[in-house]
């Protein structure tokens, strides 16, 4: 996707070094209008330095940044009150219940609870009940409804959310992306990491990020159908032995756990997955697996990042 | 071997103040068997682990682990047992063969045990080159599945692992999911607690905590058979939102 004037973040050969760590390794990518944009990726990756330099908060070496359209170095003063940032780890005030947090960040941007109340209201009606609770007692799910809603007090027009949903459970992780969905539909702009792979397919594009750089940027259904071997999900009791047992077949590039199943890649890029399906089905029957069943299986953006992982530097899209 | 019960807990209960926290749980963890424990934030998954790594004294109720009986013998099971989390682990500013010193200190063993297990450790690990640099410096990664090791090093009959995968990537999620199975394979009681429903399915059997009681236990097959699922992930969400907030 080339950057267009109406974009609303342009990062252009972004790079951020910690003495000898490069942090963040000279990216490229644009972010339209309300769009969820993604960040992928485990611990470690570059997430955090990449969403600080957009929110003002790091000083990138190289490279440039716009967002809405003003440059983050030179114009930060200005574009901290239009930023609604949530940074990863838990950013608020434990001993403070949870009016007095929302209080206090409306007021650091000069505004109050009451005025901001028509469009915190999706968020903040799931709070009110427990808004004379300290901060420090909310469960993990609605501390992050809690910065979500502090992050979007001032009325910014684009959020930058730092693994919001890391340590939340399943539940908790479901309810906050259908808030995001909410969001973006209101027209908000959503940059947003993950280390959970499956929360790719809730953003409208996301960046694979590792190792500083980003590996693929695209639809989640693009980057999923990218896979490029043969991929076959094997079903059987005993799992483990069986991806001992596949490790050693003559075609195998690589098996792994997957859900319920195991995921098997096959070396040979043209054969048709259902011929090797037949194949790999009588292989596991002559190792005694004999309930093995053997399926041609749609990649996911998961298996697409495990394929990618192993390719070199420099494969960033641009 | 596999008939013994690593974890046996009858009418365990953990009350604080007014609020129950744990409300009477019953469920047992076979040796061998890989126990994955799961629940929503707050459903009462960390008091019960308290509980049975002999840390937080029950209310009613009683349990014991790796046969000692976790009220009356709590020293004993902290001998049995290992334990990893994800937000604690390992000495960051210790180095990697420090850290494994240190460890095999605390749990007594000889100079020259601590000394062979080591050097088995770090070749298994193929992190012999690390050895004398700080666990800060090695990547997260690494790190995790060094505090496995650690947490196994004097050879516990069950071992407590507290979100160990969170933030890790996917590669090497898998790969310490292979730790995990080879534990389990040669003898080792594992108990797991993760937010990844993937993993939920890697497990022999399950349960899933609600507001301080058990909604389902069983293998991951079965229960999505009980309760007309397609994965755990949707098991859990039917299970635990009522008591999401």
């Amino acid at each position: 996707m080339t950057p267009s004037s109406g974009a609303a973040v342009v990062v252009e050969g972004l790079e951020k070094r910690f003495e000898r760590t490069v942090a963040v390794a000279g990216v490229s990518f644009s972010v339209s209008p309300a769009e969820i944009f993604g960040f992928v990726g485990p611990d470690g990756g570059g997430k955090t330095t990449l969403l600080r330099m957009l929110a003002t908060l790091l000083v990138p070496d190289k490279g440039s940044a716009r967002v809405l359209g003003k440059d983050v170095v030179k114009d930060l003063w200005d574009l901290r009150r239009r930023i609604g940032y949530m940074p990863g780890r838990f950013s608020l005030y434990p001993d403070l219940s949870v009016y007095e947090n929302l209080r206090f960040f409306a007021s650091v941007f000069g505004t109050t609870v009451e005025r901001e109340r028509p469009h915190i209201a999706p968020i903040y009606s799931q709070l009110e009940p427990f808004k004379d609770r300290r901060a420090a007692a909310l469960s993990g799910g609605m501390k992050q409804k809690l910065a979500l809603c502090c992050a979007l007090v001032h009325r910014p027009e684009i959020l930058l959310l730092d693994e919001p949903t890391t340590g939340v459970d399943a539940v908790s992780r479901r309810e906050f992306w259908d808030l995001l969905a909410d969001l973006k539909a209101s027209g908000l702009t959503i940059l947003v990491s993950t280390p959970y792979m499956d929360e790719a397919d809730r953003c409208d594009r996301v960046a694979l990020m590792q190792g500083g750089c980003l590996l693929a940027i695209d639809t989640p259904q693009a980057i999923a159908r990218s896979f490029d071997r043969p991929l076959l999900a094997v079903h059987t009791a005993k799992r483990y032995p069986a991806l001992l047992a596949l490790r050693e077949f003559a075609h195998v590039h690589t098996v792994y756990p997957f859900g319920d199943t195991l995921h098997y890649v096959d070396a040979r890029a043209g054969e048709p997955a259902p011929a090797i399906a037949v194949e790999l089905r009588a292989f596991l029957v002559s190792r005694g697996f004999a309930d093995a069943q053997v399926e041609p299986t749609p990649p996911t953006v998961e298996d697409s990042f495990i394929a990618r992982m192993g390719a070199p530097e420099g494969t960033r899209a641009a | 071997m596999s008939d013994a019960l690593a974890i046996d807990a009858v009418d365990l209960t953990r009350r604080f103040g007014a609020f129950t926290a744990v409300d009477g749980i019953t469920f047992n963890v076979r040796a061998g068997e890989v126990f994955g424990f799961l629940g929503a934030n707050g459903a009462g998954k960390t008091t019960v682990i308290r509980m049975l790594t002999g840390l937080l004294a029950p209310t009613s109720g009683r349990a014991t682990v790796a046969g000692h009986d976790i009220a009356r013998e709590p020293e004993r099971v902290k001998r049995d047992i290992g334990y990893m989390s994800q937000r604690f682990s390992l000495y960051e500013d210790l180095t990697v063969r420090e850290n494994i010193t240190l460890y095999g200190g605390i749990y007594d063993l000889s100079g020259r045990d601590i000394r062979d297990r080591t050097a088995r450790l770090l070749a298994r690990l193929g992190l012999e080159h690390a050895a004398d640099q700080c666990v800060r410096s090695i990547p997260l990664g690494w790190r995790q599945k060094l505090a496995f090791s650690v947490a196994l090093l004097h050879e516990p009959r069950v071992v407590f692992l507290d979100e160990p995968t969170s933030g890790v990537d996917p590669i090497t999620r898998r790969q310490f999911w292979e730790m995990i199975y080879e534990a389990a394979a040669a003898g080792t009681t594992v108990l797991v607690t993760t937010h990844y429903m993937d993993e939920a399915e890697y497990c022999d059997r399950i349960s899933i905590m609600v507001a301080g009681r058990i909604g389902a236990m069983g293998a991951p097959a079965d229960l999505k058979q009980q309760f007309a699922v397609r994965s755990i992930d949707d098991l859990f969400v039917q299970l635990a939102r009522p008591a999401a907030s």
